[in-house]
């Protein structure tokens, strides 16, 4: 947890290479920097590290198993495939680990309003039930068209005292919930925290929201090498702000044999202009906070993302993704949502495991690596969350139940 | 006439500067030219161009609003020199105040030497601190602009020292916490900000955030060495040219002392 003899980085003003920094308002400046300094401090303070490991343990469910699936491996080369079950945590997906660590922070800085942000829903819920645990007050900024999409998601939320504001403004998704959570962060820093829930924004977003994910990557190369007796081929993960993505590759950062991919949402195709794939497609410029690979114009304004999927409908991404990228240590490919969805069915009907749409990209690239590496081939999947809260696009997509059967 | 001796100008007629706010392009790249004309006929000392952007995280909903319009108008980066070369060649002193993302993509001493060109005398970079700021501070001092960065109630005594040195032209004190958008009371925060920020600095000192009539400029103007108007001319863009040279000629009376009764 102690990114102060971290050889990953970043630097002290938050760099990853060229990527990172803050592009903010001076206003947000000192806030940034209490929380530098608090969560510095805290990540080595015994007392907290002690109080995040239990409630990851004691509340969150972890560690998550690791679980292999022989079925959907058998359209995937013959490769063999295993699932790190971020989707078993206690909220369904791996946001919870940011969340709890992010709320026993904003606890330290003696706040009491958490704001977030949310696409999906998954993390908006996740900050709902640790304000919940911990006595928070809690705002969640959603965008209209997501709150459509992922209303069960807004009625959890709802229903664990949280308020959730939809967006109007822009695209109306997770890039103008991100823009409105600012908003209301630059009016009330004081007396409150901005939960942010991907490893992108402002230093110390990045690092710290990585951090808190690193347990994903850590459990999962023990697992498999207790499982395999070796480390995986390729690990994959969805990339949206690219937080799971993060978390479960820098378990494997070291290891140069393991290859890191980033499956990035390539919506109705890149070439078609309707995607997300902000790595695949993207030039360098500042969103939200830092430097990073964006989806933008030649006058620089943001292009808005399109994807199936609300929580990878995202412009931006993470700097240390970026840099990861320009280094060549991690490479992004992008899947389409044809390619998801049929991952997502393929999934649930040969395993009984029914996977979110974001993770579901991974699973379709995990389904193109096996091909790749042949029967000898080991690839690991974050499974990033589960798909009950897309039960509506499924059910669109799909047409699972016929009109007036419901 | 530089920012510089601007300020000597009206310190020396013992008032406030007026500077006044309006994005390119709104409401349309000829509308933007003509009520700019107006804010500067009607009694600013200086204009803010703004460069409508895709996420001005900085702003309410009526610069949001007018963000909008001039980029679905077609707004294009190019055009905002267009904007300023109007101003500057009619005799007019302007600034252009723009989030970092365009500016950065254009390509940043590019940027200022058009600027440059087109008569524009410095840049307000609202999410630029001067951290980050290197390849501006070069590109300025190269182009001979001024870099006008912000401080804010919430920036520590280290912070307004180390802004302060970087800045030139005159510094821009957000006088409260929170987005653009004109309120109806001005801020208390604001005269403490200033005393803070002359403790470090001579540059002259502008306050901005919620200003819209004469008797808010009157208040700032007993401390501050410019008034800066924003959403308030944004809004009175579409009672036309002639009530946005009113609204400018009521807080130019209000920035000498006067609070114009409506």
């Amino acid at each position: 947890m102690n990114e102060q003899h971290d050889p990953h980085g970043p630097d002290e003003r938050g760099y990853f290479g060229p990527y990172g920094g803050r592009f903010m308002p001076e206003a947000l400046i000192a806030a940034l920097d209490e929380l530098t300094t608090v969560y510095e401090k805290a990540s080595v303070d015994p007392e907290f590290t002690g109080e995040f490991q239990r409630l990851l343990r004691d509340y969150a469910g972890r560690p998550s198993l690791l679980t292999e699936v022989p079925r959907f491996a058998e359209h995937a080369g013959g490769a063999r495939v295993l699932l790190k079950r971020e989707d078993l945590n206690h909220t369904g997906s791996h946001k919870i680990n940011n969340v709890l660590g992010q709320a026993l922070l904003t606890k330290r800085m003696g706040k009491k309003r958490v704001i977030a942000e949310t696409g999906a829903g998954q993390h908006g819920v996740a900050t709902a039930t640790a304000c919940a645990l911990m006595g928070l007050d809690c705002v969640v900024y959603m965008g209209e068209v997501d709150t459509q999409r992922q209303a069960l998601n807004v009625a959890r939320m709802r229903l664990l005292g949280a308020e959730v504001i939809p967006v109007t403004s822009g695209s109306r998704t997770l890039k103008d919930a991100i823009n409105e959570a600012l908003r209301d962060w630059v009016t009330n820093v004081d007396s409150t925290h901005y939960l942010l829930g991907t490893a992108a924004g402002a230093h110390p977003f990045p690092v710290m929201v990585r951090n808190f994910h690193k347990v994903i990557g850590i459990e999962a190369r023990q697992q498999v090498l207790d499982l395999t007796g070796r480390l995986p081929d390729a690990v994959a993960a969805c990339v949206g702000g690219g937080s799971n993505a993060i978390g479960i590759f820098h378990g494997f950062l070291d290891d140069p044999g393991v290859r890191l991919v980033g499956l990035e949402p390539g919506g109705k195709g890149v070439d078609s202009g309707h995607h997300g794939a902000t790595l695949t497609a993207g030039t360098p410029g500042m969103l939200h906070g830092a430097r990073s690979y964006l989806l933008q114009d030649e006058d620089g304004q943001t292009i808005e993302a399109y994807s199936i999927s609300a929580g990878l409908d995202y412009p931006g991404v993470g700097p240390e993704h970026s840099y990861l990228k320009d280094l060549g240590r991690a490479e992004y490919r992008s899947v389409t949502d044809a390619e998801a969805m049929a991952a997502m069915r393929l999934l649930s009907r040969t395993e009984g495991i029914i996977p979110a749409i974001e993770s579901s990209h991974a699973l379709a690239g995990a389904l193109e690596l096996g091909r790749e590496l042949g029967p000898e081939g080991i690839v690991l999947v974050n499974l990033s969350g589960r798909g009950d809260k897309d039960m509506d696009t499924a059910n669109s997509f799909f047409g699972l139940v016929e009109q007036g059967e419901s | 006439m530089s920012l510089a001796e601007l300020f000597t100008a009206t310190r020396e007629q013992g008032r406030a500067a007026l500077v006044g706010y309006l994005p390119a392009g709104y409401p349309t790249a000829a509308g933007s030219k003509s009520m700019l004309r107006a804010m500067v006929d009607g009694g600013c000392d200086l204009v803010e161009v703004g460069v409508p952007y895709s996420d001005p995280v900085m702003d309410g909903p009526t610069i949001q609003a007018a963000a909008t319009q001039a980029l679905e108008a077609g707004f294009r980066l190019r055009d905002v020199f267009e904007v300023v070369e109007s101003i500057s060649s009619a005799g007019g002193r302007a600034v252009v105040m723009t989030y970092w993302n365009p500016v950065n993509r254009y390509g940043v001493d590019a940027y200022a030497r058009d600027l440059a060109a087109a008569g524009g005398l410095g840049i307000i970079t609202p999410d630029l601190i001067p951290d980050e700021a290197d390849e501006w501070l070069a590109a300025s001092t190269e182009h001979g602009l001024d870099r006008i960065f912000l401080v804010a109630p919430s920036s520590t005594e280290e912070r307004i020292a180390r802004t302060a040195k970087a800045s030139s032209g005159f510094l821009y004190a957000t006088s409260v916490m929170g987005v653009t958008g004109a309120r109806d009371v001005v801020s208390s925060a604001a005269p403490e900000l200033v005393r803070r920020v002359r403790a470090h600095t001579d540059l002259p000192v502008g306050v901005g955030l919620g200003v819209r009539n004469g008797a808010q400029a009157a208040e700032l103007a007993a401390f501050a060495d410019a008034v800066i108007v924003g959403s308030a001319f944004v809004s009175k863009v579409a009672e036309g040219e002639q009530a946005v040279a009113d609204l400018a000629a009521e807080l130019a009376q209000g920035v000498r002392g006067a609070a114009a009764v409506a």
